[in-house]
């Protein structure tokens, strides 16, 4: 009997790295990748950068309610696309600078996204990812119709203007650095959520969220708040694409923006911190060198997509971590 | 000193042996919940006294879990109260319930399988905090948990396993774990769902003494199948059948009982 158990307790388990070794890494990749952004509008043209740039920051902010928050939201174009409305809007009608235009977009995504988000964590699974579509589709519907979106033309020719009052962003590269900065600083806010005592009981919630209801955990509060932060991070991301494209359409409140944000984030890597980075540098690059082939990039992305989930369902970034076996 | 003095004469303080003796920490009284008809409680009374380790058993579909889950609030009872600490608890949500010191476990060993077993421990932990709200802190403010933590993995046996991710862990393991995460919260009052459930030989054994220790200076209340762990462990056993209470007492009186054998030793041994 001795013996029998003493077998039992002797197979070493496999170990997650200490959270210090983890930390270093991710402390390198967020360095590297300053540095990174830093040099890139040397090489690359500045307004493709900054697309690839709105589009990482919003499917981070997916990436930080499904990934970490586990709740499938479909309709995270409309807290994307109406910030995006929003700060066009402000910024063009009544002559707001770009940053408060953008915070202005930042905040009526957040109180969108604190009331659809209480009406949709009251279910869970997939009625939770249809009660989040329904709402962004009558967001869509809102946005044809109201008077201040200017329905199918979207609001054009939106003025940069001078960031503070100081630095014009009417030229590129000054824009560039503008939205790599914003862009950084959403992406060190979703890492220190991650990893907040916050973001602990998140994690807690999504693996078993009974257990963690019996621990004595409000799990309804906690979805809420990611759910608000996801939203205003995505608001954030699309006003800042408002003030880059001098623009703001119907195609950002589509649901097919919706679809291709999920897109973005399996194919980089699901619950990864850099994955829909990577996601959405792909899947942009796409739709730009592709242009040419007109429908046909709709149906190569679908097939990336498919060959994606059938040959490493944990998307590029977490294929790589599987190699590093460290968290990315 | 006056003030104080009428109030302790108005309130007599129950060390006396008999006041706790009859002291009651958990009693459900008529409680009952209905499924579409279906009646899977009936109306159960039950009482539990401080201190003690008491078992409902009962055979199969005889509405142990449905009564458990309405204990724990993790059910709305159709019918009926239920009384913790002279407090009426039976509208109240199983985390704020949980707040109160009454704590559950899972018939399915429950862990937060992408948390290594010091995260998991960690979490509950992390209540003393109260609201974790704190999304802007570093998660460095909860290290200073971490030797608490550690304890409690030590005292059930996965110091090796520290940094192991649950899901990782074999079953008996799982449920170690879970032990040592529901010890975390301190609770005044543990219910375990069929904590021997899967559980080998010698899992049971260990297990069976770990429920002893920590039963020690708070009160159990379990649902268990292994009769044998109920006969060694419970001071008190209340036998439900078909959503109601059939017969109560220590096994001795309940082995003994005509009806409880013919509707569940009996039918274990047709």
């Amino acid at each position: 009997m001795a013996n029998a158990s003493a077998v039992v307790e002797s197979p070493v388990a496999p170990v997650l790295p200490d959270a210090n070794s983890a930390g270093r890494l991710h402390r390198r990749v967020i360095i590297g990748l300053a540095l990174v952004l830093i040099v890139a509008p040397f090489v690359v043209y500045p307004v493709f950068l900054m697309k690839i740039l709105c589009f990482a920051l919003f499917a981070c902010a997916f990436n930080l309610l499904l990934g970490y928050g586990g709740l499938l939201s479909f309709g995270h174009a409309a807290y994307f696309g109406m910030a995006s409305y929003i700060c066009a809007y402000t910024a063009k009608v009544w002559g707001w600078p770009p940053e408060v235009a953008i915070l202005a977009g930042t905040l009526v995504a957040a109180l969108l996204g604190l009331v659809f988000g209480a009406l949709a964590i009251r279910r869970q699974g997939i009625y939770f990812a249809m009660i989040t579509l329904a709402l962004a589709q009558m967001v869509f519907f809102f946005s044809v119709q109201a008077k201040f979106t200017g329905g199918e033309d979207g609001i054009q020719a939106v003025p940069r203007g001078r960031l503070l009052g100081v630095l014009n962003l009417g030229d590129d590269r000054a824009l560039y650095y503008f939205v790599a900065v914003v862009f950084m600083a959403g992406l060190l806010l979703i890492y220190r959520v991650i990893h907040s005592p916050f973001g602990q009981v998140l994690k807690a919630i999504r693996d078993n969220e009974p257990r963690a209801i019996s621990l004595g955990f409000r799990a309804n509060q906690y979805k809420l708040l990611v759910f608000v932060l996801s939203t205003t991070l995505a608001g954030l991301a699309g006003a800042t694409k408002a003030i880059v494209f001098q623009l703001a359409s119907l195609t950002d409140v589509n649901w097919t923006m919706s679809g291709e944000v999920v897109l973005m984030t399996l194919v980089g890597g699901l619950g990864t911190v850099f994955g829909p980075i990577l996601g959405a540098i792909v899947i942009v690059s796409m739709e730009n060198y592709l242009a040419s082939l007109g429908a046909w990039v709709t149906v190569i992305q679908g097939i990336v997509f498919v060959v994606c989930v059938l040959l490493f369902r944990e998307g590029i970034v977490g294929l790589f971590s599987r190699w590093l076996k460290q968290p990315l | 000193m006056l003030h104080g003095g009428t109030a302790a004469s108005a309130r007599p303080l129950t060390i006396s042996g008999e006041g706790m003796a009859d002291d009651i920490i958990l009693s459900a009284k008529g409680l009952g919940r209905d499924f579409k008809g279906f009646t899977a409680v009936g109306e159960v009374d039950l009482n539990v006294r401080r201190g003690s380790i008491h078992a409902l058993i009962g055979p199969n579909g005889a509405g142990k879990t449905t009564c458990f889950n309405l204990l724990t609030k993790f059910l709305q009872p159709s019918r009926g109260q239920i009384v913790y600490n002279g407090r009426n608890i039976t509208t109240m949500k199983p985390a704020d319930v949980a707040r109160l010191g009454l704590v559950r476990s899972f018939q399915i060993s429950a862990v937060f399988g992408h948390l290594s077993v010091l995260e998991n421990v960690r979490i509950a932990l992390q209540r003393r905090r109260g609201d974790n709200f704190d999304f802007w802190r570093s998660e460095k403010v909860v290290r200073s948990l971490d030797p608490d933590a550690k304890a409690l993995i030590d005292a059930v046996g996965l110091t090796p396993y520290l940094g192991t991710v649950a899901v990782e862990l074999s079953y008996g393991r799982k449920r170690a774990l879970e032990i040592a995460t529901t010890l975390a919260l301190e609770p005044e009052m543990l219910l375990l769902d069929e904590p021997m459930a899967g559980m080998g030989h010698e899992d049971v054994e260990r297990t069976s003494a770990l429920i002893r220790r920590v039963s020690a200076n708070r009160t159990v209340l379990m649902v268990e199948h292994n009769l044998s762990v109920v006969a060694s462990l419970s001071d008190t056993i209340t036998v439900l059948a078909r959503g109601n209470v059939l017969a109560e007492g220590t096994y001795e009186s309940v082995s003994k009982d005509a009806r409880v054998i013919d509707a569940y030793i009996g039918a274990g041994h047709a």
